[in-house]
């Protein structure tokens, strides 16, 4: 197992790498030079000669990018150009709140998802499971950014007993009712379509084990159903976890439209303002850091799903 | 590729008849009537976009300052007017067209793309392998959501920067699947023997490989669509993709979202556009993996 979890953390390296890679080119993606993207448009010439050589873009492209590279490993992202702060200190400020709703958007869609799949895994083809795929497609099938302003409409404006948008405080706290209220929509919204992947997951892993020879044995043996079934859940759940970190890590990055239907102070809506003004250091480093929370959450998930089960490592 | 699958004709209890691989998925789907809804509906939204001009009862950039936000049926405005007085169903049937083409061309070209490199990278094996896949790694290793909206952020929005970027966000995925098919079919005998038997790669490729790797990777495409639907629009919807004054649902779903307050209904009509689509491209993928036999 230590030599597989090396083996894994050595083969994250050049993909942690390459994904930096795509990020330092964002900024050439841009159209025109790199340093107008860098300045508010209405700079003179000579602060846009004097940011070139400071930022060392008169030298080759590898160089540039191998400075940039040890710039932020030490944290150095830049900084804003619409609020003139570092970029770093940004991206710490609203990351929080990505965590807080991705964390609980997949902890409801789990538990849901996880009993509606084994109900329709238990007897597939009869009314029960048609319900329950219908609600797995309807979940990824839905514009989640259009479920929210629908739930803004109903819960908002139509029966106003929940707020519309923004998060009550800086920070989130658990006890109080206000903060709490404003969590619920957001987190609902974006619970949709892991709830649809993770009920299709459990389904299938569910309907497989069922089929196993040491299902038949258990019911053979007179153990009644529940116990048959806490049996079979057992086996069915290493494949259902590994799902839900990876619908973890997608939320983390994955979230940028519901935040911006709700104004949820986190690194999504901070991506999308940035996008708007056309604030390239906060763009690349958000995506950087998001990026980089994906890969490691993957990692993650593949690590402990091969320490439970052996037989899936990979090469 | 021409064998009857067993078990596709028993089900209604005669012996299993010679109809082909093709002829027994169609034999199949034909008694499905979820997926041929679905798949009519679809049909019916792609003909309605097309046929927009023929069909949209007022003219889609008409603005009036009188008639902002009525609610549907307000003088001929079947489902209301919008924040500048524009018709809504007009709007919805020539928007369809832009944000239905912004979804399917990258699938599109994503998966000859894709698939082609999937397929060097399964046939070719070793170096050619390892590095067209290392590649795909670094693009897999980012949300798709995000990768979509870093590249068309980056280069400046623009439906022909969104089609790009969504383009190379479903690349890797279906690079992987074809390359799994290429490589499962590449060790399989039969493809050991046509080459054996001095068949030119071309012939090989084409005849022997591409049959059975077109199938799962025609499924995971058709399952994109739907993804590339939403995406598309989602990147409207952050001022992103289709430029004002032009139709698009994504746009029209942004600023409709600004009049909640006055009209509910009609701000929920561009999503329900969206979803309609999404839903019908799902259960259709959905019904041709079952009908084609792939396994997900």
């Amino acid at each position: 197992m230590f030599g597989y979890v090396v083996r894994r953390l050595l083969a994250a390296i050049p993909i942690a790498l390459g994904v930096s890679m795509v990020c330092f080119a964002l900024v050439y993606l841009a159209p025109g030079d790199p340093v107008q993207t860098l300045l508010p448009p209405d700079a003179d010439a000579e602060t846009v000669e004097r940011l070139k050589r400071l930022y060392g873009l008169d030298r080759p492209l590898p160089i540039q990018y191998l400075e940039w590279l040890w710039r932020v490993m030490q944290g150095d992202f830049g900084k804003s150009i619409a609020t003139g702060r570092p970029v770093l200190d940004e991206i710490l400020r609203s990351l929080g709140n990505t965590v807080l709703l991705a964390t609980l958007s997949v902890l409801i869609a789990f538990s849901v998802a996880f009993i509606l799949g084994t109900i329709a895994g238990r007897r597939t083809g009869t009314w029960l499971d048609r319900i329950v795929t219908g609600i797995a497609v309807l979940g990824v099938s839905i514009p989640n950014y259009w479920l929210g302003i629908v739930l803004v409409i109903i819960f908002s404006v139509e029966l106003m007993v929940l707020p519309a948008s923004g998060m009550a405080g800086d920070t989130f706290d658990p006890t109080s009712w206000e903060h709490i209220q404003h969590v619920v929509l957001p987190v609902f919204t974006l619970s949709m379509i892991p709830v649809g992947i993770i009920a299709r997951t459990t389904r299938s892993a569910v309907a497989e084990v069922m089929n196993q020879e040491f299902v038949v044995t258990l019911r053979a043996n007179g153990l009644p159903e529940w116990r048959v079934l806490r049996h079979a859940l057992k086996n069915a759940l290493p494949p259902v976890l590994a799902v839900m970190g990876l619908q973890f890590g997608t939320l983390m990055g994955g979230s940028i439209l519901v935040e911006t239907v709700f104004s949820w102070p986190g690194s999504g809506f901070m991506l999308s303002k940035a996008i708007l003004n056309r604030d390239v250091p906060v763009l690349q480093g958000t995506i950087l850091v998001l990026a980089m929370i994906f890969v490691t959450v993957n990692l993650t998930v593949d690590l402990f799903q091969s320490s439970l089960d052996p037989r899936i490592r990979r090469g | 590729m021409s064998t009857t699958i067993p078990g596709a004709a028993t089900a209604e209890g005669s012996l299993p008849t010679q109809r082909g691989y093709w002829g027994t998925v169609g034999y199949r789907l034909r008694y499905d009537p979820v997926t041929l809804f679905f798949a009519a509906l679809l049909l019916l939204i792609i003909l309605s976009a097309i046929f927009a001009p023929l069909l949209a009862p007022f003219d889609p950039y008409q603005e009036s300052i009188i008639r902002r936000l009525k609610p549907p049926g307000f003088r001929g405005h079947m489902l209301g007017t919008d924040e500048l007085g524009r018709d809504v169903l007009s709007r919805l049937l020539h928007g369809g067209r832009i944000t239905l083409l912004m979804g399917m061309v990258p699938v599109l070209v994503a998966t000859l793309i894709g698939g082609g490199l999937g397929l060097v990278a399964g046939f070719a094996g070793g170096v050619v392998n390892a590095v067209i896949m290392r590649v795909m790694d670094v693009f897999y290793a980012f949300p798709s959501v995000l990768l979509a909206v870093a590249i068309s952020g980056a280069m400046g929005g623009g439906v022909g920067n969104g089609m790009i970027a969504l383009t190379l966000v479903f690349i890797p995925p279906l690079c992987r699947v074809a390359e799994t098919a290429t490589t499962q079919v590449r060790n399989l005998d039969f493809v050991d023997a046509a080459r054996a038997t001095g068949a030119p790669l071309r012939l090989v490729l084409w005849h022997h490989v591409l049959g059975n790797v077109l199938g799962p990777v025609l499924i995971y495409a058709s399952s994109l669509t739907s993804v590339s639907v939403i995406l598309a629009s989602g990147l409207s919807f952050l001022g992103l993709g289709v430029k004002p004054p032009e139709p698009d649902w994504g746009l029209m779903l942004n600023a409709l979202r600004q009049a909640i307050y006055v009209s509910p209904l009609v701000c929920a009509m561009p999503g329900i556009a969206i979803l309609l689509t999404s839903i019908s491209m799902n259960m259709l993928s959905d019904g041709l993996r079952s009908a084609m036999d792939v396994r997900s």
